[in-house]
């Protein structure tokens, strides 16, 4: 299939691209050790003073950070880097070389940059969510573990969406690099925690919280056995939603592309 | 003068220039910065999502754990979780200093070149910067933390003597977490890559600033490191005081401790800015 060699070829160019630079790796770890502690101490201070934080546990929390970890270590692989090449690309107008190409302008726009360093924060997340579901005592049978599976797809499906159409805004507003910055930030920072404890009018405010949710509260519940079928049905219809929603927004923007003479 | 190289360039030279000239210089840069930053308005209103999303972050945490212990956790009801970070959010937007991140590029890309043959210390520079930037976000941050303050049923009860120590006491906090993370930034002087210091700089602001939680709710050793470095002094002391925590001794050693920290922190910010210049190779320029 086109389109799948299309991927494998930008992606072993993408590798090639960026293991000349391997003293990174060891920031990019020391980076993920950094945030671990972080969560982990924050968590401390918390459950010095409580048992439970809205019904969740302390080792359920430490298994929602690891999701977080996780999720983000997914994303920064290929989809992050990708956009900010892609914002920076609108902005100076080598957009142009790519949508000469003879293939789909958002599969390319997608795949066009690899950072291998977030390969550590998949694994440091892994190990953070094995270590939970030990400390916990719960055991994840096949069925649980595709469940968890099937969700954590459609979350990470749902955030490539949302990056992907922020990034879609450049085709009017040019300067927004910092929007993903600041996306991180809140991932980062807001994802720590089930997204159930901000009130209502708070989630619909800070639209960045919706895909946090989906991408994060969302598996961690799978595996902390509070998910509905209600939430999965809901979660999978967004993640198509999403696609559909995103590929239009791009078509969109194409249009308004300037070009490099702009 | 100016067509010494870089490296021959007498440091010293920076303090000549007369208070007045200075002064001028300030007018006139602020002028020019507030138009500058003012024309970036929507980054201003990205970063700005920033400085409110964390604390709020914290507030919805702690009045969650207060709420789930049937009102008040630690010594602290859910109101005053509430207060803590609302006074908090303005507290830390008003200390709040971005030079840290930048100084690697500086350094990396020649950016002081330039700035190193005019005559005056570049720290004038980013002061103007930093206080624009500042006085911009306020303007939006007010209302927002007002508003905050309203929905979450903030409680704080400040004495007038608190009232009236907030204002020294926020105005050394600025200054000192300046001065500070300033002269932290200085080590991209020695390195090539900083992101290592300034995150491990980063994460024991984040705890001992009383940015995750009020101090009070820390163990005895925490707290301790946290008074003896400038942390508690550049930001979770006129918080504190504004929410009406502390007592009069307190405010008054409080400040003492401020104001010995501003003197360290100048005198350990022109040391190492006068070792770290000459080690400067102007890289790209």
């Amino acid at each position: 299939m086109h389109a799948l060699m299309v991927i494998r070829t930008y992606l072993k160019l993408g590798v090639l691209n960026v293991v000349q630079y391997r003293a990174n790796f060891l920031f990019d770890l020391l980076s993920v050790g950094v945030y671990l502690t972080t969560s982990l101490l924050s968590l401390a201070v918390i459950f010095g003073q409580t048992q439970t934080l809205r019904g969740w546990t302390r080792d359920q929390l430490i298994a929602l950070v690891g999701i977080q970890i996780l999720v983000g270590g997914l994303n920064g692989l290929v989809i992050r880097p990708s956009m900010q090449q892609l914002m920076e690309n609108i902005r100076l107008g080598t957009l142009d070389f790519m949508l000469t190409k003879p293939a789909d302008s958002q599969l390319l726009a997608s795949v066009q940059q690899v950072n291998i360093g977030s390969i550590a924060e998949v694994v440091v997340g892994l190990a953070v969510i094995l270590t939970a579901l030990a400390r916990l005592g719960t055991e994840v049978g096949a069925d649980g573990a595709l469940l968890f599976l099937v969700m954590l797809v459609a979350g990470a499906t749902i955030v490539y969406c949302f990056l992907l159409a922020l990034s879609t805004c450049a085709f009017w507003f040019v300067r927004i690099q910092n929007i993903l910055v600041i996306f991180q930030a809140t991932f980062n920072e807001a994802g720590r925690w089930p997204i159930t404890i901000y009130p209502g009018w708070l989630r619909a405010t800070l639209t960045f919280l919706i895909p946090v949710a989906f991408a994060v509260t969302v598996p961690a519940e799978s595996l902390t056995g509070r998910l509905t079928t209600l939430t999965t049905l809901a979660t999978l219809a967004l993640a198509l939603g999403f696609v559909a929603a995103s590929r239009w927004f791009w078509r969109v923007g194409l249009r308004h592309y300037t070009g490099a003479s702009a | 003068m100016a067509t010494l190289p870089v490296a021959e360039q007498p440091v010293a030279e920076f303090e000549r220039l007369s208070l007045s000239a200075l002064l001028e210089f300030y007018g006139a840069k602020f002028r020019t910065e507030l138009a500058l930053q003012f024309a970036y308005r929507g980054a201003l209103a990205i970063w700005l999502l920033s400085l409110v999303s964390q604390p709020l972050i914290s507030l919805v945490v702690w009045t969650t754990v207060a709420e789930t212990n049937g009102g008040s956790a630690g010594g602290f009801t859910a109101g005053e979780y509430a207060a803590y970070f609302v006074i908090l959010m303005v507290v830390n937007q008003l200390t709040f200093s971005w030079h840290m991140w930048e100084f690697e590029w500086r350094v990396r890309t020649g950016f002081f070149s330039p700035v190193l043959l005019r005559p005056l210390h570049p720290v004038h520079n980013d002061i103007i910067e930093n206080l624009t930037f500042k006085a911009l976000t306020l303007v939006a941050l007010l209302p927002i933390a007002v508003t905050l303050g309203f929905a979450f049923d903030a409680r704080f009860a400040p004495s007038l003597a608190d009232v009236v120590a907030f204002g020294p006491a926020l105005v050394l906090a600025m200054a000192l977490r300046f001065l500070v993370e300033w002269t932290v930034a200085l080590a991209a002087f020695w390195m090539t890559r900083t992101m290592a210091v300034n995150q491990v700089f980063g994460v024991l602001s984040f705890f001992l600033s009383g940015l995750i939680a009020p101090l009070a709710l820390f163990p005895a050793p925490v707290q301790v490191a946290a008074a003896i470095l400038p942390f508690r002094w550049s930001v979770a002391f006129p918080v504190e005081l504004a929410q009406g925590q502390l007592s009069g001794v307190e405010i008054l050693l409080g400040l003492l401790a401020q104001v010995i920290w501003i003197v360290l922190a100048v005198v350990l910010l022109r040391l190492v800015w006068r070792h770290g210049v000459r080690r400067y190779s102007a890289v790209g320029a």
